[in-house]
């Protein structure tokens, strides 16, 4: 796809992760992709092989949503949920996140702005965890494994950190 | 407690493109400072100070040979912060590619202007129909 190359993630602080992206898509469209049950089925379907049958939003300050995802192959399922903070349509959403079998204490906090300009649209979404401990916590035990490292794709990691800007 | 400290530490000293070429080197094997200092327009100094944050991070860590001084890649702490960050990457990656087919899909078939307006009964259904297809086919387009 075109704008991969626009995908940036970095860390930021001690307890934030930053993404940004672009998309080729007014705000309007970007908001509802982020924000209509049947359109986040569309595309929020988590790891490889899982699919998302329960997605369920009250957009509102003060609202909850639902997420639950399922693997394909054993049924394994995943949830998690939150409440939101702030819905400012179209540009700017901030909502909590707790996974149901959280292997983190507390909740992180998201933020989703949206930037158009000249018909793209710029997302930048913050994930900020409530805690030094917390960040400590999810770094220890990562939610996905099978993505040990080996020294081959290390090598091939470092010059690209260059130019991903690790460090904010 | 030190999970945290050391990841800040990790990308603090990942931050400078001197280091992360040293890091590469390492990534080798074992190497003298002196063969480090060599493609860099340096002294000798200078890329022993570098050595000392990549040493403080925990990234690298002396060999026993006194008189050759070699430095060893110490692969943990790097692996932990990439592993970390490669997860989510790879996770959002695939997430995004398929809200950019989408976003796609919305703009010909202007699914936002109708989202709109009432959507009546039959257009609900086509909308279902694909909903039960695009994942299927969205997989396949993410999976290598």
């Amino acid at each position: 796809m075109k704008n991969s190359g626009t995908f940036k993630i970095t860390a930021h602080g001690d307890r934030e992760i930053v993404i940004t992206r672009i998309f080729d898509a007014p705000r309007q469209m970007v908001f509802d992709a982020y924000t209509k049950p049947e359109l986040i089925k569309r595309w929020l379907l988590g790891p490889d092989g899982w699919s998302m049958p329960v997605c369920e939003i009250d957009l509102r300050a003060g609202g909850k949503y639902r997420y639950v995802w399922r693997s394909d192959s054993d049924g394994r399922e995943m949830g998690m949920g939150g409440v939101y903070r702030e819905v400012v349509a179209p540009e700017r959403i901030v909502v909590t996140e707790v996974f149901d079998e959280a292997w983190y204490p507390g909740e992180a906090v998201d933020t989703i702005a949206l930037v158009e300009q000249e018909g793209k649209t710029t997302l930048t979404q913050t994930i900020l965890y409530n805690s030094r401990e917390t960040r400590d916590a999810v770094l220890k035990s990562p939610m996905q494994t099978g993505l040990a490292a080996s020294y081959d794709r290390l090598e091939r990691f470092l010059p690209l950190q260059g130019r991903e800007a690790l460090s904010a | 407690m030190a999970a945290a400290n050391h990841l800040d530490a990790t990308f603090a000293a990942l931050a400078d493109p001197t280091r992360r070429a040293i890091l590469a080197r390492l990534a080798k094997g074992e190497t003298s400072v002196m063969d480090l200092a060599e493609p860099f327009a340096m002294s000798q100094p200078a890329i022993s100070k570098h050595l000392k944050v990549l040493e403080r991070a925990g990234l690298i860590s002396r060999g026993r040979d006194a008189q050759r001084r070699p430095r060893r890649l110490e692969a943990r702490p790097l692996r932990n912060a990439t592993e970390w960050l490669e997860m989510y990457r790879q996770f959002w990656e695939a997430q995004f590619h398929r809200l950019d087919a989408l976003l796609q899909d919305m703009q010909t078939e202007g699914i936002g202007k109708r989202a709109k307006r009432a959507s009546n009964a039959s257009q609900k259904a086509r909308r279902i129909a694909r909903l039960a297809q695009i994942p299927h086919r969205a997989k396949n387009a993410c999976s290598e």
